[in-house]
């Protein structure tokens, strides 16, 4: 064997233990679900269920309002996201294309905003939702969420990125601003804006600070807010925390496998940001 | 760009397109950006009445005299010190094999990306599951090497190193996937020209890869730095809404959340707060310093 076919066997080998590491606690989570509680207990663990319950995934439905934090899940991320991608768009074709006293200055202060702390931001955010009269709502869960500077900034790198004889060729076509941004700036940028949305559908659907500060009854969580408050109920049943995490962990596993190619886009944009 | 001067008309316009990412910002980002600051010097603050009817430095004395908090601050340090190092360096190890690859790199890069997309509260419910003491799959898999059962999350000389383990896993796909974009900028030639010059495999990683990769490096370190500045969401699920045994996972975002929600200490909590923020803009100064000053762009 070639020194070359060696290493290159060395490499999918350590590639492989890696991903094994990473797949290890998604199976598990899996394997569990499927077992039943007596089972669970088993020392060695076993490998394989004897006998899958499939049952698991119903009983841990019904254990908790899983329907009701689904729905509320999902309605918040539906909400949050299309707001966001709106304030976005519009905000960044300001910046990066009209002419408007104070322009630097507003640009300066939003990015600072990027280099706070979020967590330090929520004891004045919830004393102004509670004046507001907002805490326990959907509108305490989607309304700060509504805009992200970072998304602004992003997309406006990518409009400038778009010719300015563009711009003028419409403008002597007697086109409005309106017009030209959502029919011709929009679609020239769709990628970044699935970028930005795919990662503030995750960031929505994940959150989990805030929404349990945000709420204070069944009715409002979240699915991670639920979820982690149904640990108080489950105790050590762990088939069906199991089961539980597999229902919230899946829709995010459909969307990444699908706009892999966006979120990865988007990643690597936010970490440039630096 | 043809640069146009703003009007009065100009800035009308602006305006109405600013306006509904202004308000959000404004209010959410901008104000209690303001407010934290203020609140911090609140020393006796009615949350009901909104009355502040004394302002001092004493939160800040407060909190430095307070054990717990000492005691998150340090943790916290040892947080970040545990996870970051190890994070990068295994990133950048695994990053550099997959660029390597062509056959199956795709499938790779979507499993160790995984847990990046996947809820904190599941991934820390079954990180517990899996440091179970008595049936959990960790202390199996040790078992099998005779090492005798871990109590991870309830002992507290290892409850740390349980945080900061799970942390790493599940940080290593986004660190990854910002290595790939900083391989894929270095250009080919470099390497085929030392190639070329009888520079070994180490050789090219340690003079060629190594120093042009190193805008990255710096920039996933500082990042994994302020994330794990931020650390909450595992340690509430993975210790049950407590920090870790004896306090051994008490962090600094942990100690706010606490003092704010728990104890509705506002002032206290806020300048907890302050406190993260100084951590934070100490790092990006010395982030802004130093890549004026060491990193090498190409």
């Amino acid at each position: 064997m070639t020194k070359k076919s060696i290493s290159k066997i060395l490499l999918y080998f350590i590639l492989t233990l890696g991903g094994i590491i990473m797949i290890v606690p998604f199976l598990w989570m899996i394997v569990t679900a499927l077992k039943t509680g007596s089972e669970t207990a088993k020392i060695p663990p076993t490998l394989i269920p004897q006998n899958p319950q499939w049952g698991n995934f119903i009983k841990a439905w019904n254990a908790a309002p899983f329907l009701r934090y689904f729905l509320n899940s999902t309605f918040v991320m539906i909400v949050t996201t299309i707001g966001q991608i709106i304030t976005t768009i519009l905000g960044a074709f300001a910046f990066a294309r009209l002419e408007f006293y104070g322009k630097k200055t507003i640009f300066i202060l939003c990015m600072a905003t990027m280099m706070v702390p979020s967590e330090m931001l929520i004891i004045p955010n919830f004393v102004t939702l509670s004046k507001l009269g907002m805490i326990n709502t959907y509108a305490a869960l989607i309304v700060p969420w509504l805009a992200s500077f970072f998304a602004v900034f992003t997309l406006r790198q990518t409009f400038m990125t778009i010719p300015d004889e563009l711009y003028y060729a419409a403008k002597i076509d007697g086109t409005s601003d309106w017009y030209f941004l959502w029919r011709i700036i929009v679609p020239l940028s769709k990628s970044t804006i699935v970028a930005l949305a795919t990662l503030e559908m995750i960031g929505s659907w994940n959150s989990f600070m805030w929404p349990m500060i945000a709420t204070n009854s069944d009715k409002m969580r979240t699915l991670p807010v639920g979820l982690s408050a149904f640990t108080t109920d489950a105790g050590t049943q762990y088939q069906l925390l199991m089961a539980a995490s597999t229902i919230i962990v899946i829709p995010m596993i459909v969307i990444y496998v699908f706009l892999q190619k966006y979120i990865i886009a988007g990643v690597t944009r936010s970490g440039l940001k630096g | 760009m043809i640069k146009q001067k703003p009007s009065a008309k100009s800035t009308l316009i602006a305006f109405l397109y600013l306006s509904p990412m202004l308000i959000i910002i404004g209010t959410f980002y901008l104000y209690p950006i303001v407010m934290s600051f203020a609140m911090s010097f609140y020393t006796k603050y009615n949350f009901y009445t909104n009355k502040v009817s004394e302002v001092g430095l004493s939160n800040f004395v407060t909190i430095w005299t307070d054990p717990d908090f000492i005691e998150a601050l340090k943790n916290t340090i040892i947080f970040v010190v545990g996870v970051v190092p190890l994070s990068v360096i295994i990133a950048l190890v695994i990053a550099i094999l997959l660029n390597k690859i062509n056959f199956a790199a795709g499938f790779f890069k979507t499993v160790y990306f995984l847990p990046f997309v996947t809820s904190t509260v599941a991934i820390s419910l079954i990180w517990q599951w899996i440091y179970n003491s008595q049936y959990g799959l960790l202390d199996a898999f040790l078992g099998i090497f005779g090492i005798k059962p871990i109590d991870w999350l309830n002992d507290p000389h290892w409850a740390m190193t349980a945080l900061i383990i799970m942390t790493i896993w599940q940080g290593l796909g986004f660190n990854i996937i910002l290595f790939l974009a900083g391989l894929s900028n270095i250009d080919k030639r470099y390497e085929q020209v030392a190639q070329i010059d009888g520079a070994n495999t180490w050789q090219r990683f340690r003079y060629i890869t190594i120093p042009l990769l190193s805008p990255m490096t710096f920039l996933v370190s500082v990042t994994s730095i302020i994330s794990g500045f931020k650390v909450f969401d595992q340690i509430f699920v993975l210790f049950g809404g407590n920090p870790g045994p004896g306090k051994s996972t008490l962090t600094l975002v942990f100690y706010l959340y606490e003092k704010f929600y728990t104890e509705w200490k506002y002032g206290i909590a806020a300048a907890a707060g302050v406190v993260l923020f100084t951590l934070t803009l100490i790092i990006t100064v010395i982030q802004v310093w130093y890549s004026k000053r060491h990193v090498h762009y190409v």
